[in-house]
């Protein structure tokens, strides 16, 4: 190789291999930085997690048959007698202890806890009641003013601000969505502490989510498949109920799923409007009219884990108690976000574009 | 060069019907439109555009981007209506003698009886069978006979049934780009039109899907007045029986294809067509 082919050579090694090492160990740093960020995230969500599933695990599950605790999913709440009898211990909520005392003279000296005892059967069903009420007004109202301000809106002042509002309510806090819906349905409506009361609160607070993630996914919908339609001597309505509708539920659901979670997770809204802390019947109990269903309060899980978590003295007994409860919270929103994946998945074969 | 080469090109593939045409044995009028002045907004898109459509003719129209061909287009069927901005500042759009803008008129009725394909091809995301008869199940008609025998006659009559006929139940997205344009042009059928608009139908295909939707378009013009809009102006002369020359919002000319691409009166139209802009 001659001298200047050589020279040549060295000065292009130089520029190649010294800023490669440089730039190298930038790329691996700031690799190592992202990885570290997930990692980090995802051990938050695993410490929180497997804190509940292992605590929670043990209230709901028994080690022998059934194995699962059915007193305490098919109960209410109720006081936790603990008491030593005959030289053995025994934890009884107060109905159990009533029954067992029948049958014997002496007092029982017992030590009582108040929410410790029984299950949370109502607070499952208020949970469950709530959501599917609060889901389905939300839903209905979302999807009609979405279908409103992607397809029949003009472009105008009125319509930015009807968007503006939308984009703030979203980041109203929902404590003052627990005070509006105490204002206007529990008090100016007269619909006292009531299901109804609830879920207009509770469905007002996932609104913006669902009309914005519904308009979305309509506007998703290429133009040329409305403009077929309406070349075919459809009308507006017939084209948004064959054309868009169908091809942007999967994008409304999963919206909804977001939902789900926020209407079943959140306390504020409902401890004034809906929540009660305890309450002997279960929602269908005791009704006069059918409708009577709709105007009386239930309990709720998340209300209960901050009754028991806050309102009472702490001791191991409620602490059961509160993982329990969080426990099978998770699992009632992880299903009812499952099904509704499930159901997204069927419609996407079902409609693909 | 190319003149003479489009005229031979155009004499081979040429029916009749076209011939006779230019020697200016007409078919009866079917669209006419008067003194009509178009805006988007504050953009006047159209100039007093007056033009006559005769019945079972074939119609281009040519021009550079943004002259307003495709605008006209979308007026004879007032898929127009849909743009909040568009407005009709004068004139007239009659069919068969009645004004299309008359407020008495049902759009989505007149559509029924002007079809359109659209430039991007767009069938639905439905089966081949749902899309041809999306136009009858939206009216309800829902009696599977008909609706057999309508998906048949269309798919034939849009020379893709051979290729479609065993597997109507797939998807119209999985044809080619060729075949779902001419599964568009089968639903336009269905609804049982009188006028078929194509805006740009080719524009988005290969040569040899743009021949066949060419041949196609010979063989329609039997039973429907064709109107085309073209960027292809050897399409325009292989195709059409008369030709009309837009530029910026103005009809410029309007004549038989021939006369337009060997002796146009306008030199506008001349530049045009020899390729000196556009």
């Amino acid at each position: 190789m001659s001298p200047s082919r050589t020279v040549v050579r060295e000065s292009m090694e130089k520029a190649l291999f010294g800023k490669s090492t440089k730039s190298k160990a930038m790329e691996r740093l700031v690799f190592a930085l992202f990885r570290l960020g997930t990692y980090f995230v995802l051990l938050c969500a695993a410490t929180i997690f497997v804190d509940i599933v292992y605590k929670g695990g043990k209230t709901v599950f028994r080690s022998e048959f059934p194995f699962l605790n059915v007193e305490f999913l098919s109960d209410s709440p109720q006081t936790l007698h603990v008491f030593e009898y005959q030289g053995r211990k025994y934890e009884m909520s107060d109905s159990n202890f009533r029954s067992f005392r029948e049958g014997i003279d002496e007092p029982i000296v017992t030590e009582t806890y108040a929410y410790s005892g029984g299950g949370i059967w109502p607070c499952i069903a208020g949970t469950l009641l709530l959501v599917a009420g609060a889901m389905i007004i939300a839903m209905t109202l979302g999807v009609l003013s979405a279908i409103f301000l992607s397809e029949y809106s003009r472009p105008g002042k009125i319509l930015s601000a009807v968007r503006l509002s939308i984009l703030n309510l979203a980041g109203v806090p929902s404590i003052v969505f627990g005070i509006f819906g105490m204002g206007m349905f529990v008090l100016a409506f007269g619909w006292n502490v009531s299901l109804i009361a609830g879920w207009f609160t509770l469905a007002f607070m996932v609104l913006p989510i669902i009309i914005s993630a519904s308009e979305e996914s309509m506007r998703a919908i290429p133009q040329g498949m409305r403009d077929a339609s309406f070349a075919l001597g459809a009308t507006q309505w017939t084209t948004i109920r064959t054309n868009v509708l169908p091809y942007a539920m999967p994008g409304i659901l999963t919206s909804s799923i977001i939902g789900v979670a926020r209407v079943a997770g959140e306390t504020a809204p409902i401890m004034f409007t809906a929540a009660y802390a305890l309450r002997d019947q279960l929602p269908w109990e005791g009704l006069e009219r059918w409708y009577d269903l709709f105007f009386q309060g239930v309990m709720a899980l998340p209300y209960h884990i901050y009754v028991v978590s806050a309102k009472i003295p702490q001791n191991e007994y409620t602490s059961r108690m509160q993982y329990g409860t969080a426990f099978v919270f998770l699992f009632i929103v992880a299903a009812i976000a499952l099904s509704s994946i499930l159901i997204r998945i069927r419609m996407r074969k079902k409609y693909r574009w | 060069m190319s003149l003479a080469s489009l005229r031979l090109q155009k004499e081979i593939t040429m029916d009749t019907l076209a011939v006779e045409s230019q020697k200016g044995d007409r078919n009866p009028s079917l669209i006419r439109i008067s003194d009509f002045d178009f805006s988007y907004g504050d953009k006047q898109a159209l100039f007093d555009i007056n033009m006559d459509i005769a019945e079972r003719e074939v119609t281009a129209f040519i021009g550079p981007s943004g002259c307003g061909k495709s605008t006209l287009l979308r007026c004879i069927n007032r898929m127009n209506d849909l743009i909040e901005s568009a407005r009709i500042d004068r004139g007239k759009v009659e069919v068969n003698g009645v004004d299309i803008y008359d407020e008495r008129v049902d759009a989505t009725e007149l559509r029924k009886r002007i079809g359109m394909v659209f430039q991007k091809s767009n069938p639905f995301p439905k089966s081949i069978y749902e899309n041809v008869i999306y136009g009858l199940r939206i009216q309800g008609v829902n009696r599977k006979p008909q609706l057999d025998e309508t998906v048949e006659r269309c798919l034939k009559g849009a020379a893709l049934w051979e290729e479609v006929k065993d597997r109507l139940d797939t998807s119209g997205l999985s044809l080619s780009g060729g075949q779902q344009q001419r599964l568009c042009i089968a639903r336009a059928m269905a609804v049982g039109p009188d006028v078929l608009l194509m805006d740009e139908p080719c524009s988005a295909l290969d040569p040899v899907a743009t021949a066949k939707i060419e041949e196609l378009i010979h063989e329609l013009k039997n039973e429907y007045t064709i109107l085309i809009v073209t960027h292809n102006m050897q399409q325009a002369a292989r195709v059409s029986d008369r030709t009309a020359f837009f530029y910026m919002g103005n009809l410029i000319e309007m004549n038989a294809t021939d006369q337009i691409f060997m002796s146009p009166d306008k030199e506008q139209t001349e530049a045009y067509i020899s390729g000196r802009f556009g």
